[in-house]
């Protein structure tokens, strides 16, 4: 029990705190609000920027920071479509895509720890190598037709009323659940811990900061490609640009989520939670109708800026000076 | 730790070994471009002002330099500043609306760097006072500081309102005595910011918290009073940038607007030789970083290589001048070609 009121965890019970409160906010407005079609399809909606944010998760509870995300969902995309138009069969391009991912950051990991740069400029690195890489494939929006395809985005299953969980949220949740059990459940994950606390500490604990440090950004690329794979069967197509500036939705997900950008403190579930109150937002903004699209940018930023200064004072008495 | 005692005997030298790469990157993009291009040198005079590839680098680069110059001294107090394309974003929704609401082209201006300068003030706030982390911090605005000049925009003349006013025009694209009047602007910029920092204490005051701001503090110096100054210059730049690119298309456009200018500008800082670990300003060379940046993109599209290679090379050239500055990297490399040496 005492575990469970670590001061840590306050900022998880806020963000589902105020999950819940935004959704019953909705609900009060707006008659069809509180029903899980909604909920599904903001789970739907939401699902690829979700998918890439536990990987973020990963690299900002290791005290990094991944900006290639949003060029990785675009590379993805765009390769996806064009193998496809090639006759590849879907299943294969997504397998490859997310051996790409993996290698990709496992790449930008071993630079980051090789070479001692921050990795903000690294992965700033691979987010104009990839989004090159886009404009190299195709300039153009490529469409996916490959029965598979189809195949893929039919599966559903009901909920109780008239929701739908969606293909592309089953995934989202089982990575989720993949995710939590990676970071919570396994060495792994507590090196992450570790090191996102404090890297010399982690050192001489044993932990081995090089290899924790390459395979967080392989897990952050594989994540952020299996993004890709689920916005580019989800819509269907490839576009050069897509999923341009993501990694900034990712990135507050990830802090709305309760994870410190500091390290070392948060949950992956938190996450979910996160994202799906940034989804919520801009739901809520549709379903009104009347308002305008930067409302919604806004209103994120407000909230994000809430979410901040509470971290700031509840976790102030434990904060440690960053690197 | 003896090599670097052994070092600081020659510490100007290593000043210049490390001014060096980014100036030898600089000569090696325009060099490479005068192979590709026998012309490129050519500047020529048409309608008053000087044209030419070399002109047209500087003229391009001014948005990002002037950025890059407040971003510079921000990443000397170990901070980072996001927010900056915002910035100009709300800075040039707040011209439109001004000029349609038919204030003097002079107060407007005052008005729209004083916006930057606001915005500075929030995000110094958020930093020095409350503590909070400068990528976090500056991570607010960003994501809704376009949405607040898509609002303003949105209460004063409707969607990307454009504007006549031949006094910004003028400092954004105009000349004076052929030369363009931007680069006499950002000139102006570059003195006040050099003379404020190196004729005054406060260069020495943000180097000294950046490096370390408990020890500054000890020393006397009021770091987060330094902070939150240097987030306010920040903006104050982002603000002018905002003015010659908004002056520039006449339209206020905060979606797209400046838009990556924070990494252009973070980039320009980094290859300029400052380290985001704080302690260093590098005015000059975050200068020569934004020229790089820029010929780079001129060469490509001179080149005749589809502008799809942009940003590729872009990365490329950004990770090989990374590995240079690289302590670790360089060090491994001597150590693999001289032995334990």
């Amino acid at each position: 029990m005492s575990a469970l009121l670590n001061k840590k965890y306050l900022p998880f019970y806020a963000t589902v705190f105020v999950f819940i409160a935004i959704f019953l906010i909705g609900g009060a407005m707006y008659k069809n609000f509180l029903t899980t079609r909604v909920l599904g399809n903001i789970l739907a909606d939401n699902s690829f920027i979700i998918i890439a944010a536990i990987g973020a998760t990963f690299v900002i509870l290791s005290g990094g920071i991944d900006l290639s995300i949003g060029s990785m969902i675009g590379f993805v995309g765009v390769s996806m479509a064009v193998l496809d138009s090639m006759g590849w069969n879907p299943l294969a391009t997504a397998v490859l895509m997310l051996a790409f991912g993996f290698a990709f950051g496992a790449f930008q990991g071993w630079v980051i720890d090789g070479l001692d740069i921050q990795p903000f400029i690294i992965t700033l690195a691979g987010l104009f190598l990839l989004r090159g890489a886009c404009f190299m494939v195709t300039i153009n929006s490529v469409p996916i037709n490959h029965e598979w395809a189809d195949l893929y985005t039919d599966i559903k299953i009901r909920l109780p009323g008239k929701g739908l969980l969606r293909s592309s949220a089953i995934v989202m949740l089982v990575s989720l659940a993949i995710g939590i059990f990676v970071a919570h459940f396994t060495r792994f994950g507590t090196n992450v811990y570790a090191l996102g606390g404090d890297k010399e500490s982690a050192r001489l604990m044993g932990v081995n900061v090089r290899r924790t440090t390459v395979m967080v950004y392989a897990v952050a690329g594989l994540y952020s490609a299996l993004a890709g794979v689920v916005y580019a069967l989800y819509t269907k197509s490839g576009y050069p640009l897509a999923g341009s500036t993501l990694e900034l939705s990712a990135i507050a997900s990830v802090v709305l989520g309760g994870t410190l950008l500091t390290g070392g403190v948060g949950m992956v579930a938190g996450t979910l939670f996160g994202g799906m109150i940034l989804g919520l937002i801009s739901t809520l903004i549709i379903f009104n109708g009347s308002l305008n699209s930067a409302w919604i940018l806004i209103s994120s930023g407000i909230l994000l800026f809430a979410f901040i200064v509470l971290h700031r004072f509840l976790v102030g008495s434990f904060d440690h000076n960053r690197q | 730790m003896t090599d670097t005692n052994a070092k600081t005997g020659r510490f100007h030298g290593l000043l210049q070994s490390r001014a060096i790469w980014p100036l030898l990157a600089l000569a090696l993009i325009l060099i490479v471009d005068g192979i590709i291009s026998p012309n490129f040198y050519d500047i020529r005079i048409v309608e008053g002002r000087l044209f030419g590839n070399l002109i047209d680098i500087f003229y391009r680069a001014v948005p990002t330099a002037m950025v890059a110059l407040g971003m510079a001294i921000v990443i000397g107090t170990k901070g980072i500043d996001l927010s900056v394309g915002s910035i100009a974003a709300i800075s040039g929704a707040i011209i439109a609306w001004r000029i349609q609401a038919g204030d003097p082209h002079g107060v407007v201006l005052f008005y729209a760097v004083g916006a930057g300068a606001i915005c500075g003030m929030w995000n110094g706030g958020l930093v020095a006072i409350l503590g909070i982390q400068p990528i976090i911090a500056t991570l607010i605005l960003m994501v809704s500081g376009r949405g607040i000049g898509m609002l303003i925009n949105l209460f004063y003349g409707g969607t990307n309102p454009s504007f006549q006013s031949d006094l910004l025009q003028g400092l954004s694209t105009g000349s004076i005595a052929y030369i363009p009047t931007r680069l006499i602007v950002f000139a102006v910029l570059f003195v006040v910011v050099w003379l404020v920092l190196r004729r005054t204490a406060l260069g020495l005051f943000v180097e000294a918290t950046g490096g370390n701001a408990a020890a500054s503090n000890l020393a006397g110096v009021n770091a987060k009073l330094i902070i939150f100054v240097a987030y306010v210059i920040c903006g104050i730049m982002a603000g002018w940038a905002g003015v010659i690119l908004t002056a520039d298309t006449h339209t206020s456009d905060p979606v797209s607007v400046a838009l990556y200018i924070e990494l252009d500008a973070i980039l320009a800082v980094v290859i300029g030789g400052g380290s985001l670990a704080g302690g260093r300003i590098y005015l000059g060379m975050t200068v020569i970083g934004a020229l790089v940046i820029q010929a780079l993109t001129t060469s490509i599209l001179i080149s005749g290589l589809p502008p799809e290679y942009n940003l590729i090379i872009k990365a490329l050239v950004v990770l090989f001048v990374l590995v240079l500055q690289s302590e670790k990297a360089r060090r491994g490399l001597m150590t693999k070609l001289w032995g334990k040496a």
